[in-house]
């Protein structure tokens, strides 16, 4: 089932890509292939891998249950977060929160990840700012 | 003759003290991330590209930096094959076979000192194998055409997935998406943008850095999230002891026949596309098993011949791997495809005019080769005691670690919010196509691949007044075509035999240990 849908899904993605295909503006100056051929070509790829996962799936994987779902989902929350946030909070805060929260899901004892978000910020800040004088973002504090 | 002055050029090149430290840095980073498991040599580099690339490193200490983290993670992957059972990276999958015996006989340190010898060997004689082949391979290149590029760019694809490819549907889907995500941006040649859907952040296109770091590292982290261990179990990994680290030379000695076949055999698997250095270590494995002990008895079950064969196999594939990768542009694995990123980021272009345009950069970086191996063997053995200690940090600390240092690179590349936006929702690509068993090697090609691929295909009709029929108008693309499609369907064929055959290898023999 699960290759039926990813099917569905590319059949569709297909389909959008090749319409916005069509839809590019061409200019008056092109060559004899123009901008729209080849990503035409792929599209029809796509349409056709699509089509062949829709007949012949494979069997299931093994889908983790919600609760493991969430958790990525939730991670992938807070890394979006941590890349808005980063210009505004600055390098040290927001990475130490951020990998704080990663490595408490990923199995350490609260406390704990409290010390190696830090850790891990204050590790990184010294290695690629102060050795190797990477501009990290500064943020508000300045630093 | 030509090619040995060359050699010789390349030397004075890598030779200056900034070289010389950068390749000891990137052995040392790449062994350690090659005996990490979840952080093989294509994550490793991955990671480390953007870095290099701020640190605003030229472009041939970059290289020297990068492939030493290739050749260390080649050394890095069989570490804790041997030690825990777990494969640090997929071509050292068979090296567990007989490691992991040895190492519960007490013998680990034995195995881990033979198999850095062995690594030693086949990386060191596929380095030679590349000084001499890749010049050769290079003249024949000069003969192609847009036409021929565009042929061999499609041979790549179609044989990305390898022998033992299962669904070739989902070969070709990876590949078509990898190369629609490079279609977004301005269109290099009329000047239109194209999927852009009005972001002026897609004008200049998806940086293929990005789009490498979160299928590779960022899906990474999703995977150990989803895969978490409670703390009971990871405490109960198995305590090993690793006995004396130097080989006698009675075992050496004993090895060494075995070590040299595989090599070539390695090697071979390397440059052929779509074998890689998995299927060199797997072929390496079989064919000196069938040859030294075609009844089973001592294969398995701790044979020193064992642990040598496929570390030299999938050490030479590693260094064979690189001869298309620099000769014609154009990568057959995974790896390979991440360090013709790093190419393609410096500004340098891969293929037939690398060797003429900026030979210091090829020879430099052949030369960095030679060294590094001699520094990784000189690493490996008497402190290999050092990288087992590594392997002790559990991945709780390290993926958050990994994931942090991959916003950094990418960030400091751009700084901007959008581009770790994007990588963020590759990462979250990544996990899904993993998932659904659809490989991320095309992808990545694709991306890096594709606007390359397309002004080939545009140039040839172009110059042919708008006639496709040159796309097959000579007969070298002919012959491409043909390797091409036959490399796409004989998996279909063939490669769930092939599969099964590398499964129940490492099941029977794992059964018999357990």
């Amino acid at each position: 089932m699960s290759d039926r849908i990813f099917g569905g899904i590319g059949l569709l993605l297909a389909l959008i890509y090749a319409w916005q295909a069509t839809i590019i503006q061409e200019s008056f100056l092109s060559d004899a292939v123009g901008p729209k051929t080849f990503p035409l070509i792929i599209a029809c790829i796509l349409a056709l891998a699509s089509v062949y996962f829709l007949l012949k799936p494979d069997p299931e994987p093994t889908w983790p249950s919600y609760g493991r779902l969430a958790e990525i989902f939730f991670a992938a929350l807070v890394m979006l977060a941590y890349a808005e946030l980063l210009p505004v909070l600055g390098f040290l805060i927001a990475t130490a929160l951020a990998s704080g929260y990663l490595t408490w899901r990923l199995g350490t004892p609260p406390l704990q990840s409290v010390v190696v978000g830090v850790g891990t910020s204050v590790g990184i800040y010294i290695v690629f700012k102060l050795i190797l004088g990477l501009s990290l973002a500064s943020g508000i504090l300045g630093f | 003759m030509e090619t040995l002055s060359n050699l010789a050029d390349g030397f004075a090149v890598a030779l200056t003290f900034q070289n010389i430290a950068l390749a000891l840095a990137g052995c040392f980073l790449g062994t350690i991330m090659g005996a990490l498991p979840g952080l093989g040599p294509s994550n490793g580099v991955a990671i480390l590209i953007p870095l290099a690339f701020t640190l605003g490193l030229g472009a041939t200490p970059a290289l020297i930096l990068l492939t030493s983290v290739y050749y260390g993670a080649m050394y890095g992957g069989r570490i804790s094959s041997i030690l825990l059972n777990i494969p640090g990276d997929e071509p050292a999958m068979m090296t567990c076979l007989d490691g992991y015996p040895m190492a519960q006989q007490g013998r680990a340190g034995e195995a881990l000192a033979l198999s850095g010898v062995a690594s030693f060997v086949g990386a060191f004689f596929a380095t030679w194998g590349l000084v001499l082949l890749a010049p050769q391979l290079v003249k024949v290149a000069l003969l192609f055409g847009p036409a021929e590029y565009f042929a061999l760019f499609t041979l790549a694809f179609a044989t990305l997935g390898g022998i033992s490819a299962t669904n070739q549907a989902k070969s070709a889907f990876a590949a078509a998406l990898g190369l629609g995500l490079a279609m977004i941006g301005v269109d290099t040649q009329t000047g239109v943008p194209r999927f852009t859907f009005g972001e002026v952040h897609l004008y200049d296109g998806i940086d293929f850095l990005v789009a490498i770091v979160g299928l590779f590292a960022l899906s990474e982290v999703f995977i150990f999230l989803e895969h978490r261990r409670s703390a009971a179990e990871e405490a109960a990994k198995p305590k090993i002891e690793i006995g004396r680290i130097t080989p006698s030379w009675k075992m050496l000695r004993y090895c060494t026949p075995t070590m040299l076949r595989t090599t070539v055999l390695g090697f071979i698997a390397g440059v052929l596309p779509g074998a890689g250095a998995s299927l060199g270590s797997f072929i390496s494995y079989s064919m000196e098993k069938k040859l030294v002990d075609p009844e089973g008895k001592t294969f398995g079950k701790g044979d020193p011949r064992g642990v040598a064969a496929p570390e030299a196999g999938n050490n030479a594939a590693a260094g064979g791997a690189l001869v298309p990768m620099l000769a014609l542009g154009v990568p057959g694995s995974g790896t390979t495809a991440v360090l013709l990123a790093v190419l393609l980021s410096l500004n340098i272009t891969p293929g037939p005019l690398l060797f003429t345009q900026n030979p210091d950069v090829v020879w430099g970086l052949i030369a960095a080769l030679f060294i590094g191996n001699f520094m990784l063997l000189a690493m490996n053995i008497p402190m290999v005691g050092l990288f087992t200690r590594v392997l002790m940090v559990p991945p709780r600390i390290l993926m958050p670690v990994v994931a942090m240092i991959s916003f950094v690179g990418i960030y400091g590349i751009s700084g901007s919010s959008f581009d770790l936006m994007v990588m963020v929702g590759f990462g979250i690509m990544g996990w899904v196509l993993r998932k659904m068993d659809v490989p991320l090697v095309p992808v990545i090609l694709g991306t890096l691949l594709g606007n390359e691929m397309e002004v080939n295909m545009r140039r040839a009709v172009t110059i042919a007044d708008g006639d496709y029929s040159v796309l097959i108008g000579s007969p070298l693309t002919i012959v491409l075509w043909c390797v091409a499609i036959i490399g796409f369907i004989l998996p279909i064929f063939v490669g769930g035999v092939v599969k099964r055959k590398m499964r129940t290898a490492r099941d029977k023999e794992a059964s018999q240990t357990d």
